[in-house]
């Protein structure tokens, strides 16, 4: 199962080669994992996107906890939360082209950011799911670049509490966990027929 | 040469090793193990009882934004700082990146040890700690000089021992240059130390020495390296800095959740079979007299693992002796037929489950730890009690009900009487194990033993009779080679008046050999007893068992031992008839000096019982100490 992971770490060097070598000396397989600095220049916050089933997901957490320079850890196991993905996507662009793809980024509220005279680069924020749908969509054009961040993460409402590292309280908790209920984003426009067919299943 | 003289009188700085017999299991609380008929003490090292807002430990003399650095240099800084924080023993080795720390070490404020190889150096600091309770300091240099420590840092962290390497570092401005004798020393250590630094800046360094002590020596213990560039060791403090400890995502776990040791408790007292089963933890926080006393209070039959042996007294017929691979029958048959499984400071390591699918079936786990991460992570535990193991256990010592259990103990008591650790006594050569049984007897088990890896480190656990902690020194998690000997150098210059005891395989021994020279500088009257039997023992077993006896490379010639001894100034004895068995142990024990004895023994002996890979505890081979056991028995084990 895929699991988001927060972790707010130390900003100082080799913190990140810690976390990424204990992923890898233990096993665990990382899907994505993004680092950016917070409000407090002291502290970087790092999401992780884990492919993990109950067991590994609480190793992962304990193992990232005992990291010293880790200060905190969350996950989103049992919280609703907003995840985004940041894509830069640079496609071929003729001049009989370009409308429809302009045309298609609007759709995703994407936004043109460079036209060039046979390529065009649009930037998409969302959650995967629809940058992969729009990838697909616009795939025929032809691709020419494609990046894209990762994801990063931060759990609704006004706790920040949520799935913290308190070891007792998850120790406690009972084993049959709550399913995850991912929220409709609030005040934001449901996906188009048409990107929910572009949608890869499952 | 070796010599057979008689043993010379035991000098006035020889330890007086007695034969005595301890059977008291059954210590109060708060006193020490009663063993002072013997002249093995163990000292409870100070735990930090207070602890700032921020849970960090109260450090002896007060932090904060100070000027008392002003005009010191890096190094200075450190051998004050040492100082201390206690420090009162260092082992190394110099180097060009290290002199100027070297410089101060000059005035001979500290005892430093010249080792003749870094590797040793952190082994004797690993065996220091274990002896001692107190953190291993090591010195080293840059490149090769830091690298040499990463096979101790590996052992310390697998076995959670606390230790501090300063290793020299090229000048700030040269990293990442492929300088003379640079190496990414923090890159390379990082996955075996618990924290590691690079100071970049003199002024961090008293903030960095502080956290280190902190976080090797707090929580589950385990090794940090600091890592100081040239310029940083030279480089002056000119104005006040500040050096409280900064360390926002460290969390010591100190009293267990009282809910949880309530639970734990509870399913004890429920439970008609239990078993304690007690790691190195318990050695770690000194929470010995408390297993002891909860086993006494509950009838409760107690297995250590490798590391956790001394913890509780083998005398005690609650004892099951060490369990696991090459563990005893009886704990593992218990451990198998147990309705509870209270585990203390120990981590359900592959060496002591076996399968785990097929570990302890009936049993409700109870796992009291001091580091989350260990809880689960092997088996599924169903009381879960995070904290220090002394103050957990202390507290579920309130709730524990006596209870005689005495079905459960007479079945306990029968396993040990039929299948007793045993070996047949028929060949030429001694056995390893009335090797081990014959140093057991001269010294009543009252020495602090280190060992290397292999047969005769499973034969020691086996054959000594452990009673007092921190007296059995050996690298369990990592299982490295080599380790017996720097590491009974460490044992000696912490405890100079106990009787230190390596025993040793051949092929061990002679991997950090070299040490000979740092006995012989320092005349620390450290024992090898090395177990000969000319193979790797453990490797041969493996490839008579699994490779069809195609002995591949295992198959050791070596030097004359005792010779090789005297070369270094230390005496060497040989030992290669039975009948002198005795005497040349007594004449190893009574001499004042180091004393090396090369003891010939047969090469043919496997260590049973022995639970091959993927076989559950109870289908261990027995071996031949399933041929004491009359048939019935052998059935009930088999059925366990």
């Amino acid at each position: 199962m895929r699991h988001i992971l927060t972790a707010t770490v130390m900003n100082e060097p080799g913190v990140l080669a810690h976390v990424a070598n204990m992923f890898s000396a233990r096993g665990f397989n990382i899907d994505s994992l993004v680092v950016g600095r917070t409000e407090d220049p002291n502290f970087s916050r790092m999401t992780i996107v884990v492919n993990a089933d109950e067991r590994t997901l609480d190793q992962v957490r304990k193992q990232l906890a005992k990291i010293v320079t880790v200060v905190k850890v969350r996950d989103y196991k049992e919280t609703p939360y907003v995840s985004r993905d940041l894509m830069l996507i640079k496609l071929s662009a003729a001049a009989n082209s370009r409308s429809e793809i302009i045309e298609l980024a609007a759709l995703f509220r994407g936004r043109v950011v460079d036209v060039g005279m046979s390529s065009l680069m649009v930037e998409l924020s969302g959650e995967e799911e629809k940058l992969d749908a729009f990838v697909e969509l616009v795939r025929p054009y032809g691709i020419r670049e494609l990046a894209r961040t990762g994801v990063i993460a931060m759990s609704r409402g006004g706790s920040s509490n949520a799935g913290t590292d308190d070891e007792i309280r998850i120790e406690q908790r009972p084993a049959t966990a709550r399913p995850v209920v991912r929220q409709p984003l609030s005040g934001k426009r449901q996906p188009s027929q048409q990107e929910l067919e572009a949608t890869p299943p499952g | 040469m070796s010599t057979s003289t008689s043993p010379i009188g035991a000098g006035a700085n020889a330890p007086a090793a007695k034969t005595t017999s301890n059977s008291n299991a059954t210590n109060a609380i708060g006193a020490p193990p009663s063993h002072r008929t013997s002249s093995i003490v163990v000292e409870n090292i100070a735990k930090a009882t207070e602890f700032t807002a921020n849970g960090l430990p109260v450090l002896g003399r007060p932090t904060g934004k100070t000027d008392r650095y002003n005009g010191m240099t890096g190094a200075q800084i450190l051998l004050q700082m040492l100082l201390e924080h206690g420090v009162t023993d260092a082992f190394g080795y110099p180097g060009g990146a290290i002199l100027p720390t070297f410089d101060q070490l000059y005035e001979k404020q500290l005892n430093f040890i010249l080792v003749r190889h870094e590797q040793g150096a952190g082994h004797m600091a690993d065996g220091y700690a274990r002896a001692t309770g107190k953190p291993g300091i090591v010195i080293v240099t840059s490149g090769p000089g830091a690298t040499n420590t990463v096979t101790p840092l590996a052992t310390a962290y697998m076995d959670s021992i606390p230790m501090i390497v300063f290793s020299g570092q090229v000048r700030s401005y040269l990293i990442g240059n492929d300088a003379f004798q640079e190496a990414d020393v923090t890159g390379i250590t990082r996955p075996v130390t618990k924290r590691n630094y690079l100071v970049k800046n003199v002024r961090d360094l008293p903030r960095i020495i502080n956290e280190a002590f902190i976080i090797a020596t707090t929580g589950r213990p385990g090794p940090v390296l600091v890592d100081l560039p040239v310029d940083v060791t030279t480089g002056k403090i000119e104005d006040a800095v500040d050096d409280t400890p900064y360390l926002p995502g460290y969390k010591i776990y100190k009293a267990g959740h009282s809910k949880m040791v309530k639970a734990a408790a509870d399913l004890i007292n429920a439970s008609e079979r239990p078993v304690l089963y007690v790691g190195g933890g318990v050695i770690l926080s000194q929470a010995w007299p408390h297993v002891r006393e909860i086993a006494r209070k509950g009838n409760i039959p107690t297995t250590t693992t490798l590391l956790g042996l001394g913890a509780f007294d083998e005398n005690s017929p609650l004892s099951l002796h060490m369990l696991g691979m090459h563990g005893s029958a009886y704990a593992n048959y218990a451990v198998q037929e147990s309705d509870c499984l209270i585990a203390v400071g120990a981590r359900f390591d592959d060496r002591v489950t076996g399968n785990l699918k097929l570990f302890a079936p009936k049993a409700k786990i109870v796992h009291v730890d001091i580091d989350p991460s260990s809880i689960s992570k092997n088996v599924k535990v169903d009381v879960p009690v995070v904290g220090d193991a002394c103050l957990c256990l202390e507290e579920m010592l309130g709730y524990i009900e006596p209870r005689p259990r005495s079905s459960w103990l007479s079945q306990v008591a029968r396993w040990k009487a039929s299948f007793p650790f045993a070996y047949k006594d028929d060949t030429e050569l001694s056995k390893p194990q009335a090797i081990i049984e014959a140093i057991n007897k001269v010294t009543g088990g009252k020495a602090v033993f280190t060992t290397g890896v292999g047969q005769h480190q499973m034969w020691a656990a086996q054959f000594v009779r452990w009673s007092v902690p921190r007296s059995m020194i050996t690298s369990g998690g990592l299982g490295t080679m080599g380790f017996g000997l720097p590491a009974a150098i460490g044992a000696q210059v912490g405890r100079p008046n106990d009787l230190v005891i390596d025993i040793d395989g051949d092929a061990s021994y002679i991997m950090t050999a070299m040490e000979l020279a740092t006995m012989s500088q320092y005349n620390l009257p450290v024992k090898v007893a090395i177990l000969n039997n000319r193979f790797q023992g453990m490797v041969r077993q493996w490839q008579q068992l699994f490779y069809k006896g195609r002995f591949s490379h295992s198959e050791m010639v070596n030097p004359d031992f005792a010779a090789m001894a005297e070369s270094f100034g230390i005496r060497g004895l040989r030992c290669h008839r039975k009948q002198d068995l005795i005497q040349c142990v007594e004449e190893m024990v009574n001499h004042p000096g180091p004393c090396v004895v090369d003891f010939l023994c047969e090469t043919d002996e496997n260590v049973y019982p022995m639970v091959a890979s993927g076989k559950g505890l109870h289908e261990m081979e027995l071996g031949i100490v399933g041929c004491a056991a009359p048939n019935s028995d052998r059935e009930m084990g088999t059925l366990a």
